[in-house]
């Protein structure tokens, strides 16, 4: 399967609060970031902590300015992300 | 009162599953132990401060480590495949990036304490600490100047959150006047702090 993804990208991460286990911090949710690298394949952790067998799917260093997580701040903070946590962000 | 404690309760309830484990013949007795053990076996900061000093002296392997860490590791005899699955390590070098701003790199696992045990041993109380991992991702000058390193405003700071399956270790800058130090001496420079990022080296 192609990567959704390439370094660069812009990309938004979900906003909403689901139920259960995911590995999507709540201080990156609906957040726009930038694509630093694919940092590999591997099942959805959402799922295997539900007891299910997952596919594997590309998960990404994505970079965040610390301003557009908390309002303050000029670090920046990279996330790992499964792609399923992302949608492509339009300029 | 100990034996109300919730660990203990944990405990019990992990042996019994261990038991059912061993008893239907999934897990050979002692299986878990054993594995733990060789999970464990080795790991320690001295590995990470092994692989520090050899980009230090060899650009070539620094370039390799940063491009593909799990292969360059290799070539020091470490190895990121002590567990279940090999995990995949990322090396963040600290120091002047191509666009001429000075950067500094910071290890974090907001959501639990991921950490590359395999290559590091366990990781620091501090490092498994709440105040730790809500506080390093909002204010990671404020955080590590607490732990005594002032980072000028022009040094550009990057937390990175083991949110996912990478481990992360941070490559530290070589310190000034360090030129005639032979690869061991400088491995014993390199702290555990520095290979996290909360100190310079």
């Amino acid at each position: 399967m192609a990567d959704r993804f390439a370094p660069g990208d812009r990309v938004r991460t979900r906003s909403v609060d689901v139920a259960g286990h995911t590995r999507l911090p709540g201080y990156a949710r609906g957040a726009v970031g930038t694509v630093v690298e694919l940092a590999g394949r591997h099942p959805l952790a959402d799922e295997r902590a539900r007891g299910r067998d997952a596919e594997p799917h590309a998960v990404y260093h994505v970079r965040f300015a610390a301003a557009d997580l908390f309002g303050a701040g000029d670090h920046s903070v990279v996330v790992e992300l499964w792609e399923d946590y992302l949608v492509e962000e339009r300029a | 009162m100990s034996g109300e404690h919730a660990s203990s309760t944990i405990s019990a309830e992990v042996r019994h599953v261990e038991s059912l484990l061993e008893a239907r013949g999934l897990l050979e007795p002692g299986e878990i132990d054993t594995r733990i053990d060789e999970f464990l076996a080795g790991g320690s900061p001295a590995n990470g401060a092994r692989i520090v000093a050899r980009a230090w002296t060899d650009p070539g392997f620094a370039e390799r480590l940063l491009a593909d860490a799990n292969a360059a590791i290799r070539e020091v005899g470490l190895s990121m495949a002590g567990g279940i699955q090999e995990q995949r390590l990322k090396v963040v070098a600290n120091g002047v990036g191509a666009d001429g701003t000075e950067e500094h790199h910071v290890v974090v696992c907001t959501l639990c304490s991921c950490y590359p045990i395999a290559l590091l041993g366990p990781s620091p109380s501090w490092y498994k600490s709440e105040a730790y991992r809500s506080r390093v991702v909002r204010d990671p000058r404020g955080v590590l100047r607490e732990f005594g390193l002032v980072l000028p405003d022009s040094v550009a700071i990057s937390v990175w959150d083991a949110s996912a399956e990478s481990r992360y270790m941070v490559l530290p800058r070589r310190p000034d006047g360090t030129d005639g130090l032979s690869e061991e001496q400088l491995a014993g420079l390199v702290t555990r702090k520095g290979l996290i990022g909360t100190a310079a080296v």
